[in-house]
């Protein structure tokens, strides 16, 4: 494999809490030299002045629908998508057909991300068998499959009965590996469409209540308190939750919990009408939502941006809204999205939303150094993203890599863009603004 | 009520104005009285076919709005989802699409989700009415019984009118109370918490027992009571929804004396209303179905009339 050098950009490097101008040389897979000046020697170069470098995104939730949901997203779809949003690991979730509860099905996804080698893909296991809710998966024959499963979740589903999930945690005890709740209340948000309130009433749709969140939060809290397991809230919505969480960290209960850009960024009222591309699990909420989870990323009470990506296929969304699935397509544009509403309007620093695509997530995994990001000294593993803070451009799907084009953000503009990625120093992306 | 391309739909009451509304009810005045002639037909849509689509049973609303287009010479078809292609899967955005193709003129909608119409209206270049969708609206209900209620009641301005019983799961309700407010009454709702969104818009009064509001009501409308609704949870029984909740005639007895009794049927006599006080002097069900034929004529002329607007 040849050399790379990237000139005159900028490291953040958020697992030290740091930032600095350095030339990159990359040779065989790792970052051998950081340094002013390294000389260009025939290598391949990438001119990074006036742009960023930052260590490779993790993403803890998306769904990549293989197997069984191939015409929505595969595999490959879906992580040249991962790529193109600047990942270059991925957990899928395991909401599959068949579900992914059982090693050579982890094992055959594993083997087949690792041949692509544009992303290390970390399958997530199912907590129950055939994500039933009845009986549990065999959760420590995936942890010691080749895949190394190391997060459990019947996401798409809550697991309902409390004694079943309090088993879970305490199983997963002998493990070390975290259980990612889905918290929502079947019961509470039952064939509800938006969030409930008035813009339920408006539309004449059935409400899910924020309540259905907070209510399997604070009992999974409990739970986690109670067995001293690693307990991970998916997708948090709500006021509530972010206070309820805020309160277990700070009774040092062993709890993470993440956020995505559509629940930090839009609100029920910018729902227009019927269309099923806002139409999302958990639900959007309210402004004063928003501000929570905002104020939340900023105190460290939401440790991860994470993209719970959901493509659909275009007929399936184009339906009555009840018929329409869940879920946004949200790989390539996170990071935009929120340096743009996030980064540009003030809220967060840079350095703090790298943290939370690469660090944050990270942490929760409990993946460390030499397994996972690191410093950015030399010999570290070149999974690095150059990210133009300069380019503007407007979110088209049409020119998704994702087989999903369904997002609520068509037509926005933003500003920064990922321009180039590379996966062990192989590069994955690079956009033409890289390579004149 | 203008929307893309030119045509005009009607989805819900508030696609239109007041003084749009009061031109709507002065023409269906006016098809009042031809529906009271010995030959009940004008030729104003004489060629224009209307296609009713109906993704759930409702004999009342397609039975009228048919009578309301042949009483206008168009040419009506009825689609209803048992007998069609539905069935077999084909998708609401290529059955509209399909109706459109084959050159009808005007698609009259009732789904059981809400936002269909809304949907088939983005979708399609003809007209679009709302003959009921979900719990969203259903607005030729609530312009039918404003105009039952401003012949009844003459002027509506600070009139009350209080709907009893399942706000939360109405369509009928919510334009209703829509279409209501639009023309300057009071409005006030009477039922258990359960069936009572926090939503209701601002100026509404919420009262938890009908007792409390019969004496100042001009209009009593009352809501079917679904038997299902027990099961869900969301009343102990339909016996105790009687005993707080049912018109009966000791009730009537101590509302106003020119109460006007309306309900868009079908009734559950027995439950939400007593037989005797359907058939009670105050009882407008009947004139309601009546006026529903000569108003869903004004909306299809609206529609529909000359060659694109009335």
């Amino acid at each position: 494999m040849s050399e790379i050098l990237i000139r005159g950009g900028r490291v953040i490097d958020p697992f030290s809490s740091s930032s600095f101008s350095a030339d990159l040389l990359i040779r065989e897979g790792r970052i051998v030299s950081i340094s002013r000046g390294i000389a260009r020697n025939g290598f391949k170069v990438w001119e990074a002045d006036g742009k960023y470098i930052f260590p490779g995104f993790l993403d803890l939730h998306a769904h990549l629908r293989e197997p069984g949901g191939e015409e929505a997203e595969d595999l490959e779809s879906g992580l040249m998508a991962a790529v193109r949003g600047g990942y270059t690991a991925v957990c899928c979730m395991p909401n599959t057909e068949p579900p992914l509860d059982h090693p050579e099905l982890v094992d055959a996804l594993y083997l087949k991300a690792r041949s692509m080698g544009m992303a290390d893909l970390f399958p997530v296991g199912c907590i129950t068998r055939g994500r039933k809710g009845r009986e549990l998966a065999d959760m420590g024959l995936l942890n010691s499959s080749l895949a190394r499963v190391r997060a459990f979740s019947d996401d798409g589903d809550c697991v309902m009965d409390s004694g079943l999930m309090r088993r879970a945690l305490r199983y997963s005890r002998a493990l070390g590996t975290v259980i990612i709740s889905h918290p929502e209340d079947s019961a509470l948000s039952s064939n509800g469409q938006v969030n409930e309130g008035k813009v339920s009433y408006r539309l004449g749709l059935r409400g899910i209540p924020s309540l259905a969140e907070e209510v399997m939060v604070a009992r999974d809290i409990l739970l986690a308190e109670e067995t001293g397991a690693r307990l991970h809230l998916a997708h948090v919505s709500t006021a509530r939750s972010v206070r309820l969480i805020r309160e277990a960290k700070e009774r040092g209960v062993p709890v993470t919990a993440e956020a995505t850009p559509h629940h930090l960024i839009l609100t029920e009222e910018d729902i227009p009408g019927y269309d099923a591309n806002f139409k999302v699990k958990p639900p959007l909420r309210t402004k004063e939502d928003v501000e929570a989870l905002r104020e939340a990323l900023a105190d460290g009470t939401i440790d991860a941006v994470a993209t719970d990506h959901a493509p659909h296929t275009l007929q399936s969304k184009e339906q009555e809204f009840d018929y329409a699935p869940f879920g946004i397509s949200g790989l390539e544009t996170s990071f935009s999205l929120l340096y743009t509403e996030l980064v540009l309007k003030g809220e967060l620093s840079l350095e703090e939303l790298v943290g939370l695509f690469t660090s944050g997530p990270a942490r929760v995994l409990d993946l460390s150094p030499p397994l996972y990001g690191g410093e950015f000294v030399e010999g570290r593993v070149a999974d690095l993203v150059i990210f133009d803070p300069q380019a503007s451009w407007t979110i088209d799907p049409s020119r998704f890599a994702s087989k999903g084009k369904n997002t609520p953000f068509a037509g926005k503009e933003v500003k920064g863009k990922v321009v180039g990625v590379l996966k062990g120093g192989r590069i994955v992306y690079e956009d033409e603004a890289l390579c004149e | 009520m203008f929307r893309n391309r030119g045509k005009r739909d009607l989805l819900d009451v508030d696609q239109l104005d007041r003084a749009e509304i009061e031109s709507l009810l002065e023409s269906a005045e006016a098809f009042e009285e031809v529906l009271r002639r010995p030959i009940k037909k004008v030729p104003a849509l004489r060629g224009k076919t209307v296609v009713n689509l109906f993704y759930e049973p409702s004999t009342r609303t397609r039975m009228s709005f048919e009578l309301a287009a042949k009483s206008l010479s168009a040419d009506v078809l009825n689609f209803s989802a048992s007998s069609s292609s539905v069935e077999k899967g084909e998708s609401l955005k290529d059955t509209g699409l399909t109706v459109q193709a084959m050159g009808a003129d005007a698609l009259v909608v009732r789904h059981p989700m809400a936002g269909a119409p809304d949907k088939l209206a983005e979708w399609l270049d003809i007209p679009v009415i709302n003959a009921g969708d979900g719990m969203h609206a259903h607005p030729t209900q609530a312009l039918l019984d404003i105009y039952v209620m401003r012949k009844r009641l003459g002027a509506l301005e600070g009139k009350r009118v209080t709907f009893v019983g399942d706000i939360l799961h109405s369509r009928v309700a919510r334009s209703g109370i829509k279409a209501c407010s639009m023309m300057g009454m009071e409005v006030a709702v009477a039922a258990p918490p359960t069936f009572l969104p926090d939503w209701l818009p601002s100026g509404v009064e919420v009262f938890y027992r009908l007792d409390d509001v019969l004496r100042d009501s001009h209009v009593i409308y009352l809501l079917r009571i679904q038997r299902e609704r027990q099961v869900q949870g969301f009343l102990p029984s339909l016996e105790e929804y009687v005993h707080f909740f049912q018109l009966n005639e000791e009730r009537l007895g101590k509302a106003r004396p020119d109460v006007l009794v309306m309900h868009p049927g079908p009734m559950n006599r027995g439950v939400e209303i007593t037989p005797k006080v359907a058939e009670s002097p105050q009882s407008l069900v009947d004139y309601q179905v009546t006026c529903g034929v000569a108003v869903r004529m004004a909306i299809l002329f609206l529609l529909l009339g000359g060659s694109g607007g009335a």
